[in-house]
């Protein structure tokens, strides 16, 4: 019994602590040192914000010409699936676009009265700034769901900026680099907006699931009623997005009333997007 | 003189692992876009496991560490957590070889399985609890299930490569 306990030790003291010929560092060393970065990367320590952000610009382009095949690889089998759809797709399209048409002739009209009507309750009304970025590196961990873009604080990212996928919302800048920028998408399991649902205006939070859906927060109670199909954009609560950004439907609620949001955009197929900033222009 | 005999490919070949892991870390091979639920899998896990096990020494610590950095930077974790993943499945490795006499594919298979749910608790936790970030408990069981089941194959391709290895080093 006291031989097997001893050999347990030496194994393990030989595990931490020998460094074995072709090694620099034995590795409890190497385990201290991770350590200490997580710790004082905790406490947003000066030197590991420079260690990150040097990282961060080295690391992002490396990523970018590294995952060149991948990326043919995965282009190549949705141009496939895209071809084999291709039929269906447009007869679907074609449905859409006459409904679209309709819409539009009423849109012009609303548009122009909604701008009166925000100027007199000194709403957000317009953009300040807005940039085009180019997805660098869509790598979506399936444990956080993220982009990285290639714009950074030398183009005026800001942290906390919109990220809009055509018309649609799809995030907001949770870390700006030099010429780099990490958007957290909404589905993100950290990721919360105050949205609004039509045509009830009902006020929620928007907060990410790790999946393809968004989940709507405060709205299981009785008065409250949802049906499918209900768009969701921004509420502009907050001031850091403007309101009526378009989100998402609500795709279906389940049995203990919690609504899930499909999203208009499909972010595994990010390539462009627009960073915008919006203030208040009265 | 047969082209694996030649220095320069010995080092390349030697250098393959090393060369994998950074591949892999930069490039976070995911298959999302074949949009299989929950499915994912932790290749550094296995790579770092199975070439400190068998390996002999060929994976450098540092670089195991490095890689972490880099793994963390990418994804976007807080920075650190990944190198002490990476350790701490180089110390259980290590440890197994010590006290391995007699070196046994499931033994090693089932011991990876502790070793992945120990260093994935201990990630959760400190994620959770001290960086408040969210992280879901299924794709996280998802994902050390498909890793465990995939070392069994990535072992047999690895005990192919270090075959080829320690040939061209007779």
């Amino acid at each position: 019994m006291e031989t097997n306990r001893d050999d347990f030790i030496i194994a393990i003291r030989s595990a931490f602590l020998k460094k074995g010929t072709k090694q620099r560092f034995s590795l409890i060393v190497l385990l201290f040192f991770s350590i200490t970065i997580l710790v004082l990367g905790k406490y947003n320590f000066k030197a590991i914000d420079f260690l990150r952000t040097g990282l961060n610009e080295f690391v992002y382009r490396a990523t970018f010409i590294i995952s060149a095949p991948e990326n043919f690889i995965k282009n190549t089998y949705k141009l496939t699936v895209s071809h084999i759809n291709l039929y269906n797709d447009h007869k679907k399209l074609k449905k859409d676009f006459k409904a679209l048409q309709a819409e539009n002739f009423n849109n012009n009209f609303i548009i122009s009265e909604n701008k009166m009507l925000k100027s007199k309750i000194e709403d957000i009304v317009d953009s300040s700034s807005e940039i085009l970025a180019k997805v660098l590196v869509d790598k979506q961990s399936p444990f956080l769901k993220s982009v990285i873009v290639n714009r950074g604080s030398k183009d005026g990212v800001k942290l906390g900026m919109a990220v809009l996928d055509e018309k649609f919302l799809i995030g907001k800048i949770v870390e700006v680099n030099f010429r780099t920028s990490r958007v957290l998408l909404l589905s993100d399991l950290n990721s919360k907006v105050p949205v609004s649902v039509e045509p009830n205006s009902i006020q929620s939070i928007l907060t990410g699931t790790g999946e393809k859906f968004g989940k709507l927060q405060y709205t299981q109670l009785d008065n409250i009623i949802l049906n499918n199909g209900d768009q969701i954009y921004s509420s502009g609560s907050g001031g850091i997005f403007k309101s009526g950004i378009p989100i998402g439907k609500i795709n279906f609620i389940d049995d203990s009333n919690e609504s899930y949001v499909l999203f208009h955009s499909d972010f595994t197929q990010l390539r462009l997007v627009k960073i915008v900033l919006y203030e208040n222009l009265n | 003189m047969a082209l694996s005999k030649l220095p320069i490919s010995r080092k390349i070949l030697s250098l393959g692992p090393i060369m994998l892991l950074y591949i892999s870390v930069l490039n976070e091979f995911d298959f999302n876009y074949l949009n299989f639920k929950y499915f994912s899998f932790n290749f550094p896990y296995i790579l770092i496991f199975y070439w400190s096990l068998k390996g002999e020494g060929r994976l450098s610590y540092v670089l195991v560490f490095i890689a972490g950095l880099i793994n963390d930077v990418v994804i976007g974790l807080p920075i650190g957590i990944s190198s002490m993943t990476y350790l701490i499945i180089c110390v259980f490795a290590v440890y197994l070889r010590n006290i391995t006499l007699r070196p046994s594919l499931i033994k090693d298979w089932f011991f990876f399985l502790f070793t992945i749910l120990v260093t994935s608790s201990l990630f959760y936790t400190i994620i959770v609890i001290f960086f408040n970030v969210r992280v879901s408990y299924n794709d996280l069981l998802f994902n050390v299930l498909f890793t465990f089941l995939f070392y069994y194959l990535f072992s047999y391709i690895f005990g192919y490569y270090l075959n080829l290895l320690r040939r061209t080093n007779d």
